[in-house]
């Protein structure tokens, strides 16, 4: 009590003092939205980092237990690796400021505010560069992960990694540009929120790319052309893969609000963590019912298949809908999951983890989306924006890894594929005391 | 004596043991195997994909008996291993012509 009391004085004494010092910094409404922003950036960069460990255990639980340790080393090579290309070449590629509206300048490697920026140096309007610069460079990791989960169990380490330099440093920030650096097709009226086209998609066309050129894994598809199963090592890990990418969904989407200065902007994340969470619930909920009534039996590798569709679907308009908007547009995602795994195996495109049919086909579905509940936003522009970034990635990804196969080779030996890489190319196994079976 | 190999469930095992124990058979060697007989295989979905699968697992038992024990054991594992429901798993039973035990050198019915 007498501390409190005694507290409570010495606060009253040094008002006049607090005072005197408010005249000469900025008030709270000033430099508030900018240290909120910043905040916002900075929590939701956390946690679109956090999607890194998601898609690593996703991907570690859905492939075969022979090729878990290079799973896992693609997981965090390609993670960093982009972290460093988006610093020497692709945030200043991606967010130019004024520029042609198709491609900004190469090799103007990012610059952070300076130690201890004073108010007046600080880009109050808006948030730190280090935030803005961290928040941006997550969102590129994850398409890139999109990649290593498709091209799972058969493609080299270098060559990928290769192509993840081509893709972080100059391919998506080239095409991110277009949207999200104010570029033609922001200009043209395109919507893409959070980057169901953006970010999904463009993992998506370039994981299709890949995954034509370097084929199906051996005795996935046999001549006559049926399937045969590769059952993941771990399904386990690999929900928990899923739930991982769920929470980091919340900065994903949240975070793209950009702006957490006022009331509406607070009041939007909230609206759109809600939005979010209701797109993933409905996803795995359509995908679980669905593969009971088509198969008899509920298939959990879909489910979480289902609930990462109903997430992409969202995620080009997660602010505006109503909640039963969200459910209806996350559970057309999990239709279309179950509808284009097994469609992509009858094309003999194996896609080990589901990426395409999560990350492209309902990236263009979500993208689609946005005209039912986003006003601005038009059918035929938003079809251009998805044509525009399906050619430009698809196209550009063709080629880089006709290059690769070219010149250094993607694919591993029959017999190391069959040995599993962890032996062939690492010699370390995942799961070393285990017998193999 | 005889050697008698029994391919059954599973599932059934701990009881055909402690049958077989009761019976006072003294030892067996147990492995788990995948096979197929009358029940052959069936098929399955993962992702979509309808694949077969043709092996069932099972676990192989094998004992050595002295003649005289051979038909109740026999009829032990039968009972016990029954479950009614195809791929219950067979039994055949073998002449075995010699038997050694190795730490003391004993033979035959004595080394079981």
């Amino acid at each position: 009590m007498k501390i409190k009391v005694l507290l409570s004085t010495l606060a009253l004494a040094a008002m006049p003092a607090v005072a005197f010092a408010q005249e000469a910094t900025p008030s709270f409404d000033e430099i508030g939205p900018y240290i909120m922003t910043t905040l916002l950036f900075c929590m939701a960069g956390f946690l679109v980092f956090f999607m890194a460990a998601g898609f690593a255990m996703l991907e570690g639980g859905l492939v075969r237990s022979k090729n878990v340790t290079m799973q896992m080393t693609k997981n965090i090579a390609l993670y960093s690796v982009a972290a460093i290309m988006y610093w020497l070449i692709g945030f200043n590629l991606m967010y130019p400021g004024d520029f042609n509206g198709y491609v900004g300048s190469f090799f103007v490697p990012t610059v952070l505010d300076p130690v201890g920026v004073s108010a007046a140096d600080a880009a109050l309007d808006y948030a730190s560069i280090g935030s803005d610069f961290f928040f941006q460079l997550v969102f590129v990791a994850a398409t890139a992960s999109i990649v290593s989960g498709a091209l799972a169990e058969r493609i080299k380490l270098w060559p990928f990694l290769a192509f993840v330099v081509i893709l972080t440093g100059v391919m998506y920030p080239i095409s991110g540009s277009w949207q999200w650096g104010g570029g033609w097709l922001s200009e043209a009226g395109f919507s893409d929120f959070a980057g169901s086209t953006v970010v999904h998609s463009v993992g998506g066309w370039a994981a299709l790319a890949g995954a034509i050129i370097l084929g199906p894994r051996l005795g996935k598809y046999s001549k006559e052309g049926r399937v045969t199963p590769m059952p993941g090592s771990n399904l386990a890990l690999a929900t928990l893969g899923t739930f991982i990418l769920w929470l980091g969904w919340f900065g994903f989407n949240g975070g793209s609000q950009l702006a957490m200065g006022t009331v509406g902007d607070v009041s939007d994340v909230s609206r759109i963590f809600a939005n979010t969470n209701m797109a993933a619930a409905a996803g795995a909920v359509t995908a679980l019912v669905m593969t009971q009534l088509l198969y008899k039996k509920p298939d959990l590798t879909m489910v979480l298949n289902g609930a990462l569709a109903g997430l992409v679907s969202i995620t080009a308009e997660p602010l505006a809908p109503t909640l039963f908007g969200a459910l209806w547009i996350g559970s057309v995602g999990g239709v279309i999951v179950v509808l284009a795994v097994p469609l992509l195996d009858k094309l003999k495109i194996d896609d080990v983890v589901g990426a395409i049919p999560v990350h492209l086909f309902a990236g263009i579905w979500g993208t689609i989306a946005v005209i039912f509940y986003n006003g601005d936003a038009a059918l035929g522009t938003q079809l251009l924006g998805i044509a525009a970034y399906g050619v430009f990635t698809f196209v550009g990804a063709l080629i880089v890894w006709i290059i690769l196969k070219a010149v250094v080779g993607i694919r591993v030996s029959e017999e190391d594929e069959l040995v599993g890489l962890d032996k062939a190319e690492l010699g370390m196994e995942a799961y070393p005391e285990f017998a193999n079976s | 004596m005889k050697l008698i190999i029994a391919a059954i469930k599973p599932f059934k095992l701990e009881e055909v043991r402690e049958a077989l124990t009761t019976l006072g058979v003294r030892g067996m060697m147990v492995t788990e195997i995948k096979g197929f007989g009358s029940q052959s295989g069936h098929t399955e979905i993962y992702r979509g994909a309808e694949y077969a699968v043709n092996f069932v697992p099972k676990v192989k038992l094998e004992l050595v008996v002295a003649d005289g024990m051979a038909d109740q054991v026999v009829e032990t594992i039968q009972s016990t291993a029954k479950t009614d429901k195809i791929g219950d798993g067979k039994i055949f039973v073998l002449d075995v012509n010699q038997a050694v035990r190795v730490r003391t050198g004993e033979t035959n019915d004595d080394a079981l």
